[in-house]
């Protein structure tokens, strides 16, 4: 048996959406930008998917830029929106995705000035010392809900406070849009951020809601695709496959959501059975219903993971994106966690395919594998590793 | 190379030598958990032979894998041939780790040094005690 436990990482293409996308690869393969009957085949095929993405956010068709991806729609919102204002300071919250922490890096590298939003414990940015980080600010970016941990940010609050200061609000919502209701309206925001390969659409297309009125640069220049924010053949199947994605995702949110909180609520109370683990992150509406993330005394993270998958069970020790790197992950520590207990989370994500048998199945198996870890670590549950130091951790 | 060798993977799913020696005549402690990677090293050794080795580890795939490796690697050595052994032997006899992991190769190399240097100072320590006790 396969346990597939990292839908937050990626998620298979639904076979309803590769259908939808087929016939762009072969036979309906235009330019959507040609005059031909051929290129307004696939024209159609854009525009109605860019109706079917927008709907998932209660955005209008022609607020939807399309972009290879999440990451390349975070660095549209950042640089472009901040480049547009003429902007002079960068906010963005400490437990930001690199897709937004790296562009606002860049500005600063740029010349510009950075503040980060702080957070509590639980992963949420903290309201009362945001007024004073988001003063004067010209760009703020805050993710709706993060993908470590799973917290849902108060982003109506802070949209209103970024736009009391006549500044821009981006929100990244790779993670929550198609899990949880995103509403651009409702939140308030001036750019928002969502991906397809997060909610069983294909890799390489996510999708920038830009509100009308709202004047960003673009950061690739060519032949003037997509309102002249994003030139680049349209990629037609791709977007075809969101399209049906986001129409998916729509119809089966409601259901799906309190299916998948269940499914957590059951694997996170098993996983805290274990000895000397701990939450990371909130409990209940103020989570994520996919995310479960827990950290484990005394053993890493990556070798729970790798244990694991020696079980055939998918699973990650944070963001697919940080598992090559060697810090402790920057939410954690953003949340207050110490280094040394910043290297022991775990997090499985939920999806689709996901049972309660295989929930139960995981929960056993981490089991096992966190005891198996602690008879071959020095310390054991409760230990305080923080004044233990043997030096030598040479490069 | 960014992913893990087969032979890593075995020796992180079936480390050898875990365990600790209780009357070890060397024992090498390196790291610290801040970075997420503490070993414990114990040697017996007997005539100048590294007899036993066992170890205690805490830390990523890597860092099981190298502890592993080198207690495979010292024991049977005398005390100056597993002195011998360096950093790159660990990763060369584990078909190689991702360039982020090598550090993981520095660090058991390490563990056995200091046990080894362990077990010298407290053999020497040992010699000047009998010496002292003739005179």
């Amino acid at each position: 048996m396969t346990v597939y436990l990292d839908h937050a990482a990626t998620t298979p293409v639904d076979s309803r959406v590769l259908d939808e996308m087929k016939p762009f690869f072969s036979r309906k393969f235009g330019n959507a930008s040609s005059l031909h009957f051929f290129g307004r085949e696939a024209r159609e095929a854009v525009e109605v998917a860019r109706e079917r993405v927008a709907r998932l956010v209660g955005a209008s068709p022609d607020e939807i830029v399309f972009t290879s991806g999440g990451t390349e729609a975070d660095n549209l919102a950042v640089l472009g929106g901040f480049e547009a204002a003429h902007g002079k300071k960068i906010v963005c919250s400490a437990i930001e995705h690199p897709a937004v922490l790296e562009p606002c890096n860049e500005l600063e590298r740029r010349g510009a000035q950075k503040a980060l939003l702080p957070v509590d414990g639980e992963g949420i940015v903290d309201l009362n010392a945001a007024p004073e980080v988001i003063c004067g600010a010209s760009l703020v970016s805050v993710m709706h809900a993060n993908n470590e941990v799973g917290s849902i940010q108060p982003i109506k609050e802070l949209a209103r406070m970024a736009h009391e200061q006549g500044a821009l609000f981006h929100c990244d919502a790779v993670q929550s849009a198609g899990k949880i209701a995103v509403d651009v309206r409702k939140l308030g925001v001036d750019l928002l951020v969502f991906s397809s390969h997060k909610i069983y659409g294909p890799k390489g297309v996510g999708a920038l809601y830009v509100r009308e009125g709202v004047k960003i640069n673009p950061i690739v220049f060519g032949g003037g695709q997509e309102h002249a924010l994003r030139s680049g053949t349209e990629n037609v199947a791709c977007i075809v496959g969101f399209g049906m994605a986001c129409e998916l995702a729509l119809r089966e949110l409601p259901r799906e959501s309190k299916r998948l909180a269940l499914l957590r609520d059951r694997l996170l109370k098993k996983l805290l059975e274990i000895k000397g683990s701990f939450l990371n992150g909130p409990v209940g509406e103020k989570r994520l219903p996919n995310n479960v993330n827990v950290s484990f005394e005394a053993v890493e993270g990556e070798s729970i993971v790798l244990g694991l998958d020696g079980f055939g069970i998918a699973a990650s020790t944070g963001s697919a994106c940080s598992s090559r790197k060697l810090q402790p992950s920057h939410v954690l520590l953003a949340m207050g966690r110490r280094p040394e207990e910043a290297h022991g989370s775990l997090r499985f994500t939920l999806g689709r395919s996901t049972t309660a048998k295989q929930v139960d199945f995981a929960a056993a198996k981490t089991a096992k594998v966190v005891e198996r870890l602690r008879v071959m670590s020095p310390f054991k549950p409760g230990d305080d590793l923080s004044k233990i130091d043997f030096g030598g951790h040479a490069e | 190379m960014d992913f893990y060798s087969e032979k890593v993977m075995q020796h992180m799913r079936k480390p050898r030598n875990v365990g600790e020696i209780k009357k070890a005549d060397g024992v090498g402690r390196v790291g610290n958990p801040v970075c997420g990677d503490v070993m414990f090293l114990y040697i017996k050794v007997k005539k100048n032979r590294i007899v036993d080795v066992k170890f205690k580890t805490m830390g990523c795939g890597a860092a099981i894998a190298t502890s592993s490796m080198i207690t495979e690697l010292a024991k049977g050595k005398t005390v100056e041939e597993a002195l011998k052994i360096t950093r790159e032997d660990v990763a060369d006899s584990l078909g190689g780790l991702p360039p982020v992991k090598l550090h993981c190769s520095n660090l058991a190399a390490d563990a056995l040094h200091a046990a080894i240097q362990d077990y010298l100072s407290k053999r020497e320590a040992a010699g000047s005690a009998k010496k002292k006790a003739r005179r």
